[in-house]
């Protein structure tokens, strides 16, 4: 256990001295600023707020914040394992006395950490935006989408590090993440109007649904909560197999 | 310390490594020799439990490699070839991590005494991808040194050390083997002459020869060859010798002076000086010479291809 804290700490310092992850929290604050600052302008001029009515701020930021995460998040994660495994350093850790699984689960800490970071710091357009509103913006309902979103998050770096373990080459890394997170994104959109049992189950799987459905609008569900743990569970453990499948190769 | 049994490796249709058997006790320097791709690389990651092998069974400081590997691992120090590194670390990141990874008390101290061991200390904090080839291989002996383990197995160790360096890292490496178990692989043959207690040749995956430099020179040198010079220029002398029971080749470079390869485990040269004398050459000279290690090495693994190994995944 203690060497998923010594790999994720290494792993979160790591991305402080990439240029990606820079490059990475750059796109994700240029984009949500730009669109916040439209919204909030655009709110402004048609006094829509101000005059009495409230601004969608889950809206205006996280909504878009999640959608980034398709595109962004695998360039987090690319790096992770895909590295380890081209420069060698995987038979270093593996040698030592670390089993597979603190590896994988060390790789997803950082990454997470390093989300929680980006995520941390657009809570500055809450906080301008509270100052514009009387009686202020409804913290509850906002904590409990942030609390979703970083369910959400986690799922999606699960994801990231799987597809990392599968190549040693980022680039194919990175592409394969992105497929997988909107292949889990859209999988409910061919069966948006049917009721059959096929599609509930696709539309369970559908990952967009079990963040908009309740997190989005200030309420807890459960099964979302199972959702998110069980994806990033499941993606966890198939690293790992995908990891120790050198054993049998 | 090490014991290994029956020990095969195959990677789908390949066959990395087949039925390797031998041990080394604690206290001994063993040296893996074999050319490229023969298997040398496969034997150590199964010992330091990275891949496992396909049959047989490998015991490393009183612990099974495939089912105890986590105990295995603890015990090992282990430098792989081509030293993977960090290179956005500094070298004391770098031996903090491995430390912390290895659980060592007193990190801080032990990093410290490490790169004292490797003679590190001066460039601490220079990123470890600025370090030139030798120092990085210093400081991948350091990782390994950090846990005092009781068995050190390296890869190559020799590679990218000027011959300067060679210099101090061979004396290190027999002050470490007084009381580690230690296992080098090398494909040059010099380094393991003077190194090792114990030299195994592997070539193609199986073990071809396994004893003493010492032993092992003399042993196919008992063939080997044989120089003989006689008075005069010796005419016909040539097809008497290469008639000689044992003798596989002959050849005369100089009149008078003869160069005959014998067949190994027998010395020939009583024979030869009675068949030179009963044909009326006046002898001069008869005497054997020594095989250098690198002839030895070549005549056994010569006519078979080296397969190429996948290092590279």
């Amino acid at each position: 256990m203690k060497n998923i804290w010594t790999i994720a700490k290494r792993e979160f310092n790591m991305y402080f001295v990439s240029p990606v992850a820079y490059a990475v929290a750059f796109a994700f604050l240029i984009v949500l600023g730009l669109i916040f600052y439209g919204n909030f302008t655009q709110a402004v001029v048609g006094a829509g707020f101000g005059g009495g009515g409230s601004p969608d701020y889950v809206g205006w930021v996280l909504s878009p914040f999640t959608t980034l995460m398709l595109f962004l998040s695998p360039a987090v994660t690319m790096r992770l394992m895909a590295e380890e495994q081209r420069t060698g350093t995987l038979e270093l850790l593996l040698t030592a006395p670390v089993r597979e699984w603190e590896l994988v689960t060390g790789k997803w800490l950082a990454a997470f950490g390093f989300m929680a970071v980006i995520v941390f710091l657009t809570g500055i357009y809450g906080l301008i935006l509270n100052n514009y509103t009387t009686p202020g913006l409804d913290r509850g309902a906002i904590l409990v989408a942030y609390v979703g979103l970083l369910f959400m998050i986690a799922a999606m770096l699960a994801v990231g590090v799987f597809a990392s373990t599968l190549f040693s080459n980022q680039i194919a890394t990175f592409f394969a993440a992105m497929a997988f997170l909107l292949a889990l994104w859209l999988v409910s959109l061919p069966f948006r109007n049917d009721t059959g049992t096929l599609a509930t189950v696709f539309n369970y799987l559908d990952f967009s649904g079990h963040f908009y459905n309740n997190f989005y609008n200030g309420s807890v569900d459960l099964a979302d909560v199972v959702y998110f743990s069980s994806l990033t569970a499941l993606f966890l453990f198939l690293a790992t197999r995908v990891v120790e499948s050198r054993r049998w190769r | 310390m090490i014991q290994v049994d029956g020990l095969t490796k195959r990677y789908g249709e390949r066959t990395a490594v087949r039925g390797l058997t031998f041990s080394a006790k604690k206290g001994e320097i063993v040296g893996f020799l074999g050319p490229n791709g023969a298997g040398k690389t496969t034997t150590m990651r199964i010992l330091t439990g990275f891949i496992p092998p396909s049959e047989g069974q490998a015991v490393v400081a009183g612990f099974d490699v495939l089912t105890e590997s986590l105990e295995v691992r603890k015990r090992v120090g282990y430098l792989p070839e081509n030293v993977p590194i960090y290179p956005e670390m500094t070298v004391v990141q770098y031996l903090d991590f491995m430390a912390e990874l290895r659980q060592i008390p007193d990190r801080e101290e032990r990093v410290d005494e490490v790169m004292e061991v490797v003679h590190i200390e001066q460039r601490a904090e220079s990123f470890v991808g600025n370090l030139s080839k030798g120092l990085r291989q210093r400081v991948g002996l350091g990782q390994a040194l950090l846990h005092k383990p009781e068995v050190l197995i390296m890869d190559e160790p020799m590679d990218g050390f000027d011959p300067q360096e060679q210099v101090d890292v061979k004396k290190l490496f027999r002050e470490l083997g007084q009381d580690h178990t230690v296992m080098l692989s090398t494909h040059i043959l010099a380094h393991a002459q003077e190194l090792c207690d114990r030299i195994i040749i592997i070539n193609n995956g199986v073990i071809v020869a396994e004893d003493t430099p010492e032993r092992l020179s003399s042993q196919i040198a008992g063939g080997g060859r044989i120089h003989l010079k006689v008075d005069g220029d010796g005419t016909g002398l040539l097809e008497t010798l290469r008639g000689v029971a044992g003798v596989t080749d002959a050849q005369t470079k100089v009149e008078g002076e003869f160069e005959i390869e014998t067949a190994p485990g027998q010395d020939l040269r009583p024979a030869l000086a009675r068949a030179v004398v009963s044909g009326n050459w006046n002898l001069l000279e008869l005497n054997r010479e020594h095989m250098s290690l690198e002839e030895i090495f070549i005549q056994l693994t010569k006519g078979e291809e080296p397969e190429a190994e996948g290092v590279e995944e």
